[in-house]
């Protein structure tokens, strides 16, 4: 599916990474692991480190202590090309808003090399149900539309590790299910999707790790037969070391 | 070792001040100018410390861009500040003398003045950057610590050619064997003391470091 | 995985493309280095070869600084500048695109202004067609290669505005001193091709270094 020239891995590890600003600090000593088939969701309050983790997955933003390593191998020593397997959509969603849609997709899939770069985009545009307005700007979309748009473009050369920070916001109904059935395809195919996400609701069918965080401190969710949103405020409720 | 080196600076380069106005004293007037070009033992030496620390800086700020040791940023910052502090102390003497020794208060022709005044702006620019370009702004001063040391040489070969092309009165460029006594006594004064004050300084910045990281772990 | 040449091609076309839609920085910018020329115009009463040489490389320098600024907040805006940094292609790829597409548009823009100020202030801009060209291109690219690299790394700065020029014009002293030297060279009443050639390899020189550090500099500094 993806370039076969990028070095592959199965899974992507986090090891008591750190990340600092000053005096504050936006992460703590965060350790996660996920596979292949991983839907991990990140919850928490507002600045509590979901964006911080997700950048420095992405290997945009490097940890001030701690490791990443993707498939046990540290990130400099695999080179750009990890960037290829990695697909983000950030809170802004990274689209052009002077570009037509399909010249936003036509544009990052030749940045990322991808083959048959016709066919794609037409899959992409499909799948996003956005064949009709394809040529049309994307500065005129609605945020949903534009959303729908922007995880086309993030998994349009295949990525393993997939990163959402906050997908359902501003979704309606019909594109919220689209979203969720995407992401479970993407689990079906081996990727490794770490979400974060304020929508409990459709978490509960969809995340099968789910991971709490406040003040830049992470904590796994305790398995148990109560919905995310209960295990979630149980977690927040009691005091973390 | 810190304790022993700094004060022993200050002390060598304090006792090196303390004799320099006998030895500038004794040293020969220069034919046209007079008694006023001995403020050149001064604002020479400072424009050259200038130009020391702009190079610490700047190699300093290429071992922070590339391996991200806090020594190498508290360094930089060190050199940087001390680039601003002896640059004023060359730019304000540099005009005192060259007016009553040439009547105008400032010559584009002087590649030494010129060069310190370039290199004053970068790196004051060096300081505002990391004042005011928020979390982030020692990796993008380092930037132009190693820019602005790249530029040394272009900024002497532009204003040395310019001068070709514009001649103007001459700066005394050849240094009688008495006067150059005097001149490295001096010199040495002034590095010494640069030395004890990038010390200091680079102390300073490695508390202050410690602190913001105490008082991040307090919140652990 | 596209080469880094590819993909600073890719940038700078996308680049062009969008410009082209909208046509804003095209314009915008050639009239500020319009007004800049009447401002000057008024500012020195009767200008000299020198002066006419001045007003043309400030013209271009401000110029240049507001369309640096205009470039860099398009990318901003949906964060679009990250999206370029996650390709799976060189940094310095990036770097150069957006290098590429500025010296299009500033050249563009000397293209109009250098004909207008010969027109305005009597100036020979005619006289050394293509030593006057290639000062103004080598002294361009210095301006860009150096502004390019500052303005992609204060593009997350708050004051960004102002901290550009601040950092900028110090760091590019000597392209405006070879830039206007040798410009004045060729206008002036006894022209000196050779002292204007001696500076267009200095300028020529400068590129080089310039474009080279920037190039390995770029990823180190985007790097947070």
């Amino acid at each position: 599916m993806a370039e076969p020239a990028a070095p592959d891995f199965d899974r992507v590890d986090l090891l008591n990474v750190t990340r600092r600003y000053g005096r504050r600090r936006a992460l703590s000593r965060a350790t996660l692991t996920c596979h292949a088939g991983d839907i991990v969701g990140l919850f928490g309050p507002n600045g509590a480190g979901k964006s911080t983790l997700l950048s420095i997955l992405s290997t945009l933003v490097a940890p001030s202590e701690g490791e990443v390593r993707f498939g046990g191998q540290l990130a400099p020593g695999l080179g750009d090309a990890l960037r290829g397997r990695i697909g983000v959509l950030g809170h802004d969603l990274f689209l052009y808003s002077d570009l037509t849609a399909r010249e936003n997709l036509e544009f990052f899939g030749r940045l990322h090399g991808v083959r048959d770069l016709a066919a794609r985009v037409a899959a992409g545009l499909a799948e996003a149900r956005l064949t009709e307005r394809a040529g049309d700007r994307v500065g005129a979309f609605s945020r949903g539309l534009r959303q729908r748009l922007g995880l086309a473009r993030a998994l349009l050369h295949g990525p393993r590790l997939v990163l959402l920070d906050e997908p359902f916001t501003g979704l309606d109904d019909e594109s919220v299910h689209l979203l969720a059935g995407r992401l479970r395809a993407l689990q079906a195919a081996g990727a490794i999707v770490v979400m974060a996400t304020h929508d409990f609701e459709t978490a509960d069918g969809l995340v099968d790790r789910p991971v709490c965080l406040r003040e830049g401190r992470m904590r796994a969710l305790a398995p148990g037969p109560e919905r995310i949103r209960e295990r979630y405020r149980q977690a927040l409720a009691e005091a973390w070391t | 070792m810190q304790r022993v080196i700094v004060p022993g600076l200050l002390a060598v380069a304090a006792l090196m001040f303390a004799r320099a106005p006998y030895l500038i004293d004794a040293a020969p007037y220069e034919s046209t100018m007079g008694l006023v070009q001995k403020i050149f033992y001064f604002h020479v030496p400072a424009a050259m410390t200038s130009m020391l620390s702009a190079f610490v800086c700047g190699i300093a700020s290429v071992l922070y861009l590339w391996r991200r040791r806090p020594a190498a940023d508290h360094t930089a910052l060190a050199g940087a500040e001390l680039v601003v502090v002896f640059g004023v102390i060359a730019l304000v003497t540099g005009p005192l003398w060259a007016r009553k020794a040439w009547g105008v208060w400032w010559q584009w022709g002087d590649a030494r003045l010129t060069i310190t005044f370039v290199m004053w702006m970068i790196f004051v620019a060096y300081l505002l950057l990391r004042r005011f370009g928020g979390p982030g702004s020692e990796v993008m001063s380092a930037a132009v610590g190693l820019f602005g040391m790249a530029l040394v040489p272009f900024v002497y070969l532009s204003v040395n050619f310019w001068r070709t092309i514009h001649p103007t009165t001459d700066v005394v460029r050849s240094l009688p064997p008495e006067m150059a006594w005097p001149f490295r006594w001096s010199i040495v004064a002034f590095v010494l003391f640069y030395a004890a004050l990038v010390l200091v300084r680079v102390r300073l910045e490695r508390q202050r470091l410690a602190l913001d990281e105490a008082y991040a772990a307090l919140e652990e | 995985m596209t080469t880094a040449l590819r993909a600073a091609w890719l940038i700078a076309a996308k680049d062009l493309r969008t410009e082209f839609r909208s046509r804003e920085l095209v314009y915008t910018t050639l009239f500020f280095g319009m007004a800049c020329v009447l401002v000057f115009a008024f500012a020195f009463a009767a200008p000299s070869g020198d002066a006419i040489a001045g007003v043309l490389w400030i013209a271009v320098l401000f110029s240049g600084t507001v369309a640096l600024g205009r470039t860099f907040e398009r990318e901003r805006q949906n964060e679009t500048l990250r999206a370029l940094l996650l390709a799976p292609v060189e940094r310095g790829a990036v770097y150069l695109g957006k290098l590429i597409g500025l010296m299009i548009l500033l050249g563009g823009l000397e293209l109009v202004l250098v004909p207008i100020i010969g027109i305005l202030f009597t100036a020979p801009v005619g006289r050394a067609p293509w030593l006057l060209a290639g000062l103004l291109l080598s002294g361009t690219l210095g301006f860009a290669a150096v502004g390019t690299l500052f303005s992609a790394m204060l593009s997350r700065v708050q004051s960004r505005d102002i901290l550009l020029p601040v950092v900028l014009y110090p760091l590019t002293v000597p392209v405006v001193i070879a830039g206007v030297e040798g410009t004045a060279a060729i206008f002036a009443a006894d022209p000196r091709f050779d002292v204007a050639r001696m500076w267009l390899a200095m300028l020529i020189f400068f590129d080089a270094v310039f474009v080279t550090l920037a190039l390995w500099t770029f990823g180190a500094v985007m790097r947070e």
